[in-house]
């Protein structure tokens, strides 16, 4: 089954001012967003999931912030230079996104209803009273349980799980086409996360939601998602589909990510973790900016930068020297792991 | 509905709470007041009426305190005046200082209110015009006149004025709160609000006229400090979460200024416009002394001269009154403003 691409990022490449210089965070992204279904971005802290999904908002902090390359095509038109004024008739209506931050991402001083009605009756024309009554179907959509009652409070009265699910009615308000999750679950607890990833899942099957669901962890991404980018220190090391990447994962990091995750494979072992951290943006020059940290590297990864390189497989794509070797060595050696 | 009648309830007992948390507040202002008469070395009669005064009226002034009496029963009885109202009889002018205090307080009100309305509004809205246009050359230049205006002192900025307004240009009064051959009769003793009253525009004018300066040179310190902490605030909140999540909704960046931003920077600015105003009670005592303002703090200064002690101990429990009433308002309109106090105090 082909999907035609809803959102399509190419080349994005945003950069921060920091002092005098002009450092990217986010640096040659492209990838497709497919109408209907749910793809997963992970990375360590820092990689980049959060500016690359700002950048898709419009909603960059400038400054600091620059998009300094590509093009963000949503429905085949590109976004990057639109106004602001066509941007806020996009945000919210066709492109939502749930922030990383459920505790302090509502406005302390106002009650969940007034900002969850605002969302809705900026871009429809609503009256009071209807809003109302979409309000409380959206808070029962994301199950909140009396969601009258919760309308009239303020964020302080709701717990972390209750705000996300606000959030979430929230950025739901208008029937989005394509949802942002950025880490919608990390400041949750396990009981409370895995009604969240439930419930997202539903939204795609019930609404026709696209979704982009950024998160740390593979199991998640296991359990949801359909498709899946592997980001690193701003560039993209690994996409695909979720089976192929999990059961046969090409890329270094990929495979480094994978060991970490408990019980994923029935495993019970001691849980792995990549040694090192993620380079401040800016911090490498030359070479795989993976080099650092991998345990495969050679002479060529200190010196070349690796492009992604298409596998046999459709859509699978890897950014690593040991794959440009076999294919333009044209030999079959088995890839070392 | 039910939730309405609940806020409001808890809104009550928080107000009813505070209010009797004031209550050791005040008994102890007036005790420091009831301890200055009794704080002068030998005997306050003598020293009151200086040093030819004749033996007599130093016994008759002596009976006429009640000096002669142990100092609780002195104290219970000026507690029971006080809550009756009376504050006692001016040495100067033999008259009751309850009815001779409120036309000095008005004054003094009034020249306080206008200024206080001036800082609040120049100095909110540059606060957020500079936040807004952030390292924009407005910015630059009100937070340099901002500056300025923090260390500019009082007396100064007040002759300066009157040398360049009333002096050089001729344009407004040196002194005084009203044209003395035409002067309003007080019905509330605020004369914006008399002259209106007895449909006297003309007059309305001439008062406003005298207002202008003073009020000015008063309103200097807490417009800029107000000015200063709406920008830091403002710009503060415009990086937040919530604001981010406003802008995320599609709003545009107006609405979420002046709805998301506004109302979160208010509670740290409500903090400095109630410090602000009791420090313009002081402000107002230089303030009048310099444009010859019938006020409190002109009443006061008088007092001291005098040594009209009953003057002086009554001016300066107002005046801590005040104060604390201030204090008090100020914290309820946090409780206003921010739903999370209500539940946290
Ligand atoms: N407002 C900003 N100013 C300066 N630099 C920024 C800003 N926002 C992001 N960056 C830079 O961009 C890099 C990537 O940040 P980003 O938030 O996208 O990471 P992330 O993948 O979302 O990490 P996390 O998992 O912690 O959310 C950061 O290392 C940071 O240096
Ligand atoms: S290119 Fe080299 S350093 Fe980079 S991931 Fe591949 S083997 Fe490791
Ligand atoms: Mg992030």
């Amino acid at each position: 089954m082909e999907k035609n691409p809803i959102l399509h990022i190419k080349d994005l490449k945003v950069s921060f001012q920091t002092g005098k210089k002009l450092v990217p965070a986010v640096d040659g992204i492209s990838f497709e967003l497919k109408d209907g279904e749910i793809l997963g971005i992970v990375g360590e802290s820092g990689s980049g999931k959060s500016v690359t999904s700002l950048a898709a908002m419009g909603l960059i902090p400038s400054p600091p912030g620059k998009i300094e390359n590509g093009e963000i095509i949503f429905e085949g038109k590109d976004l990057k230079n639109i106004s602001e004024k066509e941007w806020r008739k996009i945000r919210g209506n066709q492109i939502s996104m749930i922030f990383q931050e459920p505790m302090t991402s509502l406005n302390p001083l106002f009650t969940i209803g007034n900002q969850l009605m605002e969302a809705i009756r900026l871009h429809t024309d609503l009256s009071k009273r209807e809003a109302i009554v979409r309000s409380i179907e959206l808070l029962k959509l994301v199950g909140i349980p009396r969601a009258e009652g919760i309308l009239k409070e303020h964020p302080h009265q709701l717990s972390g799980g209750m705000r996300q699910r606000v959030m979430i009615a929230m950025a739901m308000a208008c029937n989005p086409k394509v949802l942002i999750a950025d880490e919608p679950t990390t400041a949750l607890d396990v009981t409370i996360q895995a009604q969240i990833l439930a419930l997202m899942k539903d939204l795609n099957k019930k609404t026709n939601t696209t979704i982009i669901l950024i998160t740390h962890d593979l199991g998640v991404v296991a359990e949801i998602c359909e498709r899946v980018i592997v980001m690193y220190a701003g560039q993209i090391l690994e996409q695909g589909d979720v089976r192929t990447i999990l059961k046969n994962p090409q890329h270094p990091y990929t495979k480094g990510l994978l060991k970490s995750v408990p019980d994923l494979r029935g495993k019970k072992d001691r849980l792995y973790s990549i040694p090192g951290t993620v380079p401040t943006p800016g911090s490498i020059h030359k070479g795989c900016r993976f080099a650092a940290r991998c345990t495969e590297a050679f002479a060529q990864c200190q010196e070349e930068t690796p492009d992604l390189f298409q596998m046999e497989n459709d859509g699978h794509e890897v950014r690593c020297f040991l794959h440009t070797l076999k294919k333009g060595s044209g030999s079959h050696v088995g890839v070392p792991s | 509905m039910l939730t309405l009648f609940s806020e409001v309830k808890k809104l009550f007992t928080y107000t009813v709470r505070r209010v009797f948390s004031l209550i050791p507040v005040l008994i102890g202002m007036t005790l420091v007041v009831f301890a200055i008469i009794h704080a002068i070395p030998g005997n306050p009669a003598q020293v009151i009426l200086g040093q030819r005064a004749t033996a007599e009226s130093i016994a008759t002034l002596t009976k006429e305190l009640g000096l002669n009496r142990p100092w609780y029963i002195q104290y219970a009885d000026y507690i029971n005046a006080l809550l009756h109202g009376d504050l006692g009889v001016s040495l100067r002018t033999r008259g009751p200082i309850n009815e001779e205090i409120w036309s000095y307080l008005a004054a003094t009100a009034e020249l306080t209110i206008v200024a206080m309305l001036i800082a609040i509004i120049v100095g909110v809205n540059a606060g957020i015009v500079s936040a807004w246009f952030s390292k924009s050359w407005f910015d630059y230049i009100a937070m340099v006149l901002a500056l300025i205006g923090v260390s500019l002192p009082i007396f100064w900025l007040g002759l300066m004025e009157q040398w360049v307004f009333s002096i050089e240009l001729g344009w407004l009064p040196t002194t005084g709160r009203e044209n003395v051959r035409d002067p309003v009769a007080a019905i509330t003793h605020f004369y914006l609000i008399d002259t209106l009253l007895q449909g006297r525009p003309d007059q309305f004018i001439t008062v406003l006229k005298h207002l202008v300066l003073p009020s000015l040179a008063l309103a200097t310190i807490p417009m800029a400090i107000i000015a200063r902490m709406t920008r830091a605030t403002m710009l503060e909140v415009m990086q937040s979460d919530y604001v981010r999540t406003a802008r995320a909704k599609g709003l545009s960046m107006f609405w979420v200024v002046y709805k998301h931003s506004l109302k979160n920077a208010v509670i740290p600015v409500l903090t400095i416009i109630g410090l602000q105003t009791g420090l313009l009670l002081g402000g107002a005592i230089l303030t009048e002394t310099i444009f010859g303002w019938p006020g409190i703090g002109r009443y006061l200064y008088d007092a001291i001269g005098y040594r009209d002690y009953p003057v002086i101990q009554s001016g300066i429990l107002i005046i801590a009154a005040i104060f604390v009433l201030i204090n008090l308002v100020v914290d309820l309109l946090y409780v206003f403003v921010d739903p999370r106090i209500k539940y946290t105090k």
